[in-house]
């Protein structure tokens, strides 16, 4: 059967196979949690997610994740095709809970991190981050 | 990947009990398993999905990457030093290769 996608290929020729459509599914975002979580309760506030408002490429964002006390800090891209973006797991060598990264982010969405603190509690924390041309592996 | 590549930035000194900031990257496609090559053929996976640095043989950060890191994934992070010591940064390839960086760091 031909997709509306792959009519556009066909007509567009082989340099429109790039992309592949789809965003997370909000159960997704929710299994990733829990799955982080394993179902415990999450706080809002006590992780500063640092990253552009507006990024103008996709393919490469810089975003800096902070939770005080945090042994954990997962992050999400809840606007990706899979959510999972990376896990920070803090040693007993780290300075801080702390870390930075670049990601891909297909379109405007909202980056998500939760953190797992130290006496096993869960704080959220997320920001929309504007993206002017998207990172979806093109 | 034959062209990998680690690169690490240390501060010049510290003191002990400083909080250091450590900054890494390396080169690698990332490849998402999302895109499809010139005949629609989907390009299969190929990322590094883990990275740790341990300093003075403690974990300091280990790291779960998925295919939404960037190609050339940079990490940065800080690292509390005690003493003069071994950083050991290591990241893990997809297809098994392990590349790995040693670099000896003062603390006076």
């Amino acid at each position: 059967m031909l997709t509306r996608r792959d009519t556009m290929a066909l007509g567009l020729g082989v340099a429109a196979v790039a992309m592949v459509p789809g965003v997370a599914s909000a159960s997704a975002i929710e299994d990733a949690i829990s799955a982080f979580t394993g179902g415990a309760a999450v706080t809002d506030g006590g992780v500063t997610i640092n990253a552009p408002e507006i990024a103008e490429n996709g393919n490469t964002v810089p975003i800096e994740v902070e939770a005080a006390g945090a042994v954990s800090i997962m992050m999400l891209a809840a606007g990706n095709p899979t959510p999972g973006v990376a896990t920070f797991n803090f040693g007993e060598g780290a300075g801080t809970s702390r870390a930075a990264t670049r990601i891909r982010l297909g379109g405007t969405q909202d980056v998500i991190a939760i953190a797992r603190l130290a006496d096993g509690s869960f704080a959220r924390g997320a920001v929309e981050v504007k993206v002017t041309i998207g990172g979806c592996g093109g | 990947m034959s062209d990998v590549r680690p690169r690490i930035r240390l501060p010049r000194s510290a003191k002990a009990g400083d909080v250091v900031e450590v900054k890494t990257l390396i080169s690698h496609n990332m490849e998402t398993g999302q895109r499809r090559d010139g005949s629609g053929n989907v390009i299969p996976r190929q990322i590094i999905n883990r990275f740790t640095c341990e300093y003075a043989g403690k974990m300091v950060v280990d790291m779960e990457m998925h295919p939404a890191i960037s190609a050339n994934p940079y990490v940065e992070f800080d690292v509390k030093v005690e003493e003069s010591a071994e950083f050991v940064f290591t990241w893990y390839d997809d297809d098994g290769s392990v590349y790995s960086e040693t670099q000896a760091f003062e603390v006076g």
